[in-house]
């Protein structure tokens, strides 16, 4: 598995992706940090890790769309199905190099508040949650969109289904005000990465939340254990 | 020691491999010989537990590559068809993921440098595999199956595409290898299976149509062995000679002075054949067994007698 997470983490880097992702996210979160914070004087960072969540909705899916689909493609899976590795090794083995990447785009926000910690004290349990929820929700969209590169052949594909996917999470906390069942807009609330994103921006870690992530990311890559399975048999 | 009982692999309504048996013993080269679609490739690829059978067992050195697939994997070395590189990676660097990967405990660098040298990459050994031409990329291939010096090794079509001189040297490479690795090795090329093959399975359409040691394979399919006559005298004369020889099945008549002679299998008749023809006063200027070549027997299984 280490090997995996070791060639993942290096390809990143071996083509421009990694470089690019984590230009992008610098640029923008800077870009944010200077308006929210410099700007505006303060230490809080929720409004720069709130407008951030629409660039990792659109940055994480440039991580993973190459994960399985490239491979499938390329007929380099046959390394890996063929090795002394089990499925789910392999796919943990994905995800993780994938969340190394994302961990390594936000240490850029240590960055942010050293800078901030210059002139006055943060809120450092604040910064830590809001970190964690960062992690976790990453995480659970980077389950999502590898869980949708096993699926196709083409990284054009996968990308343009995963930014669409993430899109619709961002948009379901709005969306859910739309609906007059109420029931249903419960359910789009519950499921709506923003709403539990947001208790860790006000410094609570909500078990609930934390669950929730976990659980987003266990389904999906056990579903995309699944698809290598049921092709392995069809 | 590969054992491979019953494959069956459907694809919706078609059998592409139907009830496939054979077992490869240690230090055996085994070819798969068929053309193309004839489920060679699958059958490997189920051999190897990239994909699953829908019925049968393989046994590599007895472990059941579906009950315990990390220890059947563990023992076994694969180059698909098309060899699974990472084009961005440097020989050298992918050659140490796939040591990684099969969690091989050598010493690594070591290791890797004693492959590059068996299957002759070292000099290519920092270069990009993405700028590597195809003969080199096979070695390459070649390489991270050897990783490991797994017991049993399953080459798909390991020459495809590479150049005479690039083929001898895999196909020395591969008899060499033989000697310590069982091998199952895939080609629809038949000079080639039997240059390098201890034994030979024949496969079309999914089945079995012949299993035999390699000089053994021509008698095997025909029935009969085949003798390659060139005698001086007349026609009638040597006919009759040879006619009369006990066990000679059927003498009939080549170009020029030639004679092919068809006998059962089992008997030698070249003696008898020598004497009767001295007697008769004509003198035979070459003897040769002849047989059915190779390629006579493979299309003539694979065509299944039309001829």
């Amino acid at each position: 598995m280490t090997a995996i997470i070791k060639r993942e983490l290096s390809s990143y880097f071996n083509s421009a992706i990694g470089y690019i992702v984590l230009a992008v996210f610098t640029f923008f979160s800077g870009l944010f940090f200077y308006m929210y914070c410099l700007l505006s004087n303060t230490t809080s960072m929720s409004y720069v890790f709130l407008s951030m969540l629409m660039i990792v909705v659109l940055v994480i899916p440039i991580i993973t769309m190459r994960s399985f689909s490239e491979e499938r493609k390329q007929k380099t899976d046959q390394a890996l199905l063929t090795a002394p590795v089990s499925l789910t090794q392999m796919v943990l083995g994905k995800f993780l190099g994938a969340f190394l990447l994302y961990c390594i785009c936000n240490a850029v926000y240590l960055i942010y508040i050293f800078i901030l910690a210059c002139y006055n004290s943060p809120d450092w349990a604040v910064f830590l949650t809001t970190m964690l929820g960062m992690l976790l929700m990453g995480g659970a969209l980077i389950a999502i969109d590898l869980f949708i590169s096993a699926l196709t052949e083409s990284q054009v594909i996968a990308a343009v289904i995963s930014i669409g996917v993430g899109l619709l999470i961002y948009m379901l906390d709005s969306l859910s005000n739309l609906i007059s069942t109420e029931w249903f807009t419960n359910f789009l609330h519950n499921i709506s990465f923003d709403a539990h994103f947001t208790n860790f921006i006000n410094g609570i870690i909500n078990l609930t939340s934390v669950i929730f992530f976990l659980s987003v990311i266990a389904i999906f890559l056990f579903l995309c254990v699944r698809v290598f399975e049921k092709r392995r048999w069809s | 020691m590969i054992e491979v009982q019953n494959l069956v692999k459907r694809y919706g309504g078609v059998k592409a491999v139907d009830h496939i048996s054979f077992t490869a013993e240690s230090g055996e080269v085994v070819g798969l010989l068929g053309p193309n679609g004839a489920g060679k490739s699958t059958t490997m690829n189920i051999i190897t537990g990239y994909i699953g059978a829908t019925e049968g067992t393989v046994l590599i050195d007895g472990v059941d590559i579906l009950e315990s697939p990390k220890a059947a994997k563990a023992k076994i070395g694969y180059l698909p068809e098309q060899p699974p590189l990472y084009q961005d990676m440097t020989v050298r660097r992918w050659l140490e993921f796939i040591f990684d990967l099969k969690k091989v405990r050598l010493p690594k660098k070591e290791h890797v440098a004693e492959v590059m040298e068996i299957v002759k990459i070292s000099d290519v050994a920092d270069r990009v595999i993405r700028n590597l031409s195809k003969g080199y990329r096979q070695r390459v291939g070649l390489a991270g199956a050897l990783m490991g010096n797994p017991p049993v090794l399953i080459l798909d079509e390991p020459t495809v595409g590479l150049d005479p001189k690039q083929i001898i040297d895999i196909r020395k490479l591969i008899k060499s290898l033989g000697k310590k690795h069982t091998i199952i090795f895939s080609s629809h090329v038949l000079s080639e299976v039997s240059a390098v093959c201890d034994r030979i399975v024949m496969i079309n359409n999914g089945k079995i149509v012949a299993d035999a040691k390699t000089d053994e394979l021509s008698e095997a399919v025909s029935g009969s062995g085949v003798l390659m006559l060139e005698v001086d005298g007349s026609v009638s004369a040597v006919r009759d000679a040879i006619g009369a020889v006990e066990g000679v099945k059927r003498v009939s008549k080549g170009a020029g002075q030639t004679y092919t002679v068809e006998y059962e299998s089992g008997c030698d008749v070249r003696r008898g054949i020598f004497f009767a023809l001295s007697k008769a006063g004509c003198p035979i200027l070459m003897m040769r067994a002849g047989g059915l070549t190779l390629e006579e027997s493979f299309l003539k299984l694979t065509q299944g007698g039309e001829d």
